[in-house]
């Protein structure tokens, strides 16, 4: 299992990214600085989460603390940084209007809310994944204890989908909170939740995977409407005009 | 990191009427107080080099001829246009440097993960003369913290050392000593890192192949770094020698000393650059005083063409340009001090002021660089390496000390675009490693670790 194993499940989970990555982001400066901010205050959630757990587990005093509450509260906690992301890049906008000539910004808030998306989603896949990746790469039998012999792949397709949720939640996100819509904001958290929990279900990956997948299908068309997209707009574009 | 403006290029160029609104010295550079506000409009000095600077006047003549007496009406928009520019090319210059420092730590971690040599542990350098295999806590740290003064009591020693030479005009010391020590670096520590690399994938050479190979590395190398070269080449030249830098500081750097020795860089890098009397600080100064660029040696500069028509090539201040790295045994007083003197150094070049073409608008943005320090391009990638060596396998440390460091860069470039003058890139970057790779290792780590064991993704 030397390199196909690690090389195909990080295809699979950054390949869609990787492919966003490379034909929206990299080419403007402004949207990787961006993108780097995004992984930033992912990265501040995630310690904030780390520390609540850990004050948990010492207050507990248990082998093995309760994760539930633990993965809800990093949820929430991530929840959180991307509406700290969000007012920091509105200001920012507001910057940059403001100092451009005529008056707009570089980049629109809507970019903006798709980049740090799509940031959140690298850097939480990447962390989940990175040190599976690694580990496959090296000697060992999967579910050798009784577990699942499809840990990898699994893993794999969930990261891809965990990635491209952020996407899409990143833009339903920053559109609610600039039209003040609170039901666009309990939606998110709550399908953020609900993914979370439903690979509480793991190793059932008939009932995780699947409606996973089937979530991030529909967020997608969700945030393709939220971001003005339309049945038109992608006849449209298909013809070319 | 220090960053400034100054136009000390334009020193020697031939005045025309393009270059008539040229500053003949370098300006006292105004700190910016916000983006709205320009300076004062009595420095006219300053006033003037931006007026030259833009190219983008509304007013622009192709030649320029009428540049001196649109120069009162074109204030106020030249202002706005400047703080265009700035922050247009703010966001340039951060992925202008970016790309280098993500390329160094790739290396050094790539190697870190693969090269079993670097990882182990074979002696310490005379510098870190304690040993760290006490049995107690606190003598280890005690051990590690002395290791630490005397590191950068060394440090110190050589950067003071060197802002005399320069003060002193002993130009020749200098180069020999820079010259000197990139040849060390480039085909000793070369060979030894070829030679281990090749030990790890278990690849055979022979003696006149790796002879060849070596000598034709370091040699174009060589020429690279101090004559001329294709700048990408330059570029990739001086990432490898940081990296190979920062790997033998990975290998050599007993583990609590290296933290500590990281942590108290950043803090002398702040006072060195920001403190009235510090040593980086005088060199910088006499550098604008004299006109001169300081020491393109041991500078990763990421603008082209600093000759193109432009001043005439100061060959005795450009010879040791970007001069790498002092070998390990020879001087890291030698490396620290250079690094520390100029590399801490970020120069944001101003627009050179005699192109007021539109037309030749693209050549002044590629002059338009930003220069990083090899010192601050070897302390990230040992920041990153330590977290990649020492971190238990986990690769979660090694990504967020990689974005700290991003965001450090990226904050450190915000504060230079907005204060203009020279700053030090050290130390908001090291604190966010440190802090990350503190929190991730102690914190995230066995967070993350029981949710991968579960397959629990939040």
């Amino acid at each position: 299992m030397a390199a196909a194993v690690p090389l195909g499940c990080a295809s699979i989970a950054f390949g869609p990214a990787a492919a966003l990555l490379l034909l929206t982001v990299l080419a403007e400066p402004l949207r990787v600085i961006v993108l780097v901010a995004g992984a930033f205050f992912w990265l501040l959630s995630l310690f904030a989460a780390s520390l609540l757990w850990s004050v948990s587990v010492q207050l507990s005093g248990r082998e093995e603390p309760p994760l539930l509450p633990g993965a809800a509260a990093a949820v929430l906690l991530q929840e959180l940084s991307r509406f700290a992301c969000f007012k920091l890049l509105k200001k920012a906008d507001e910057g940059l209007a403001a100092l451009s000539r005529d008056g707009r910004s570089p980049m629109s808030l809507r970019q903006m809310a798709y980049v740090s998306g799509l940031s959140f989603g690298i850097i939480s896949g990447l962390f989940s994944l990175a040190n599976i990746l690694a580990d496959s790469a090296g000697p060992g039998t999967v579910g050798i204890h009784g577990d699942s012999p499809y840990y990898f792949i699994t893993s794999a397709f969930l990261t891809m989908a965990l990635v491209l949720l952020h996407t899409f939640w990143g833009v339903i996100f920053f559109d609610a909170c600039e039209r003040s819509r609170p039901g666009g904001l309990g939606l998110v958290v709550g399908g953020h939740l609900l993914v979370s929990g439903l690979t509480f279900l793991n190793p059932w990956y008939e009932a995780s995977l699947g409606p996973i997948l089937i979530l991030t299908l529909c967020t997608g068309l969700w945030a393709f409407s939220t971001a003005g997209g339309s049945f038109h707009n992608v006849l449209k574009c298909l013809s070319c005009k | 990191m220090i960053t400034f403006m100054n136009n000390s290029d334009s020193e020697e160029e031939p005045c025309n009427e393009r270059t008539s609104l040229m500053s003949a010295e370098s300006p006292p550079v105004p700190s910016y107080q916000d983006g709205r506000q320009a300076s004062e409009a009595g420095e006219a000095q300053a006033h003037r080099k931006r007026r030259a600077g833009s190219s983008r006047s509304p007013n622009n003549a192709a030649g320029g001829e009428h540049t001196d007496s649109r120069v009162p009406v074109r204030e106020s928009a030249l202002e706005n246009e400047e703080e265009e520019l700035t922050l247009k090319y703010g966001a340039k210059h951060v992925i202008m440097l970016f790309v280098p420092v993500t390329l160094c730590m790739i290396v050094v971690v790539a190697t870190i993960k693969s090269v079993r040599f670097y990882t182990e542990k074979n002696g310490q350098l005379i510098y870190t003369p304690f040993s760290e295999d006490t049995p107690s806590v606190g003598q280890r740290l005690l051990n590690s913290v002395l290791n630490t003064i005397i590191m950068i009591s060394v440090i110190i020693v050589m950067t003071v050392f060197l802002v005399l030479l320069y003060k002193y005009r002993c130009y020749k010391f200098i180069h020999g000593w820079l010259i000197l020590s990139s040849l060390m670096l480039l085909f000793l520590f070369t060979y030894i890192y070829l030679g281990e690399v090749l030990k790890t994938y278990n690849v055979a050479m022979d003696y006149p192949t790796l002879f060849l190979v070596i000598w034709n590395f370091g040699a174009v190398g060589m020429i690279c770094i101090h004559w001329k070269g294709p700048l990408q080449l330059q570029q990739a030249y001086l990432i490898m020698i940081s990296a190979l830098m920062a790997l033998v500081f990975i290998k050599y750097l007993p583990e609590w000393s290296a933290w500590v020795i990281l942590g108290a860089i950043s803090i002398y890098d702040l006072m060195a650059v920001l403190c009235p009397k510090g040593p980086l600080r005088m060199l910088v100064e006499t550098a604008q005083e004299r006109n001169e660029p300081i020491f393109p040696a041991l500078i990763y500069s990421s603008a082209m063409m600093w000759t193109v028509g432009m001043a005439k090539p100061d060959t005795a201040a450009r010879g040791p340009s970007q001069q790498p790295w002092d070998a390990a045994e020879d001087g890291k007083e030698h490396h620290r001090s250079p690094s520390h003197t100029d590399s801490q150094m970020s120069e944001m070049r101003s627009p050179v002021p005699t192109r007021q073409v539109a037309s030749l608008e693209e050549l002044e943005e590629e002059e338009r660089g930003v220069k990083l320090g090899l010192g601050d391009f070897i302390f990230y990638s040992v920041l990153v390496g330590k977290a990649a060596a020492t971190a238990s396998g986990d690769w979660n440390t090694t990504l967020a000390c990689f974005v700290a460091i991003l965001i450090g860069l990226c904050l450190t470039l915000l504060l230079l675009a907005v204060f203009k003058k020279a700053l030090p890139a050290l130390p908001i970057s090291i604190t966010f490693g440190l802090i990350f790779y503190f929190s991730t290792d102690n914190l995230v780590r066995p967070f993350m670790d029981t949710l991968a064991s579960h397959q629990l993704y939040i």
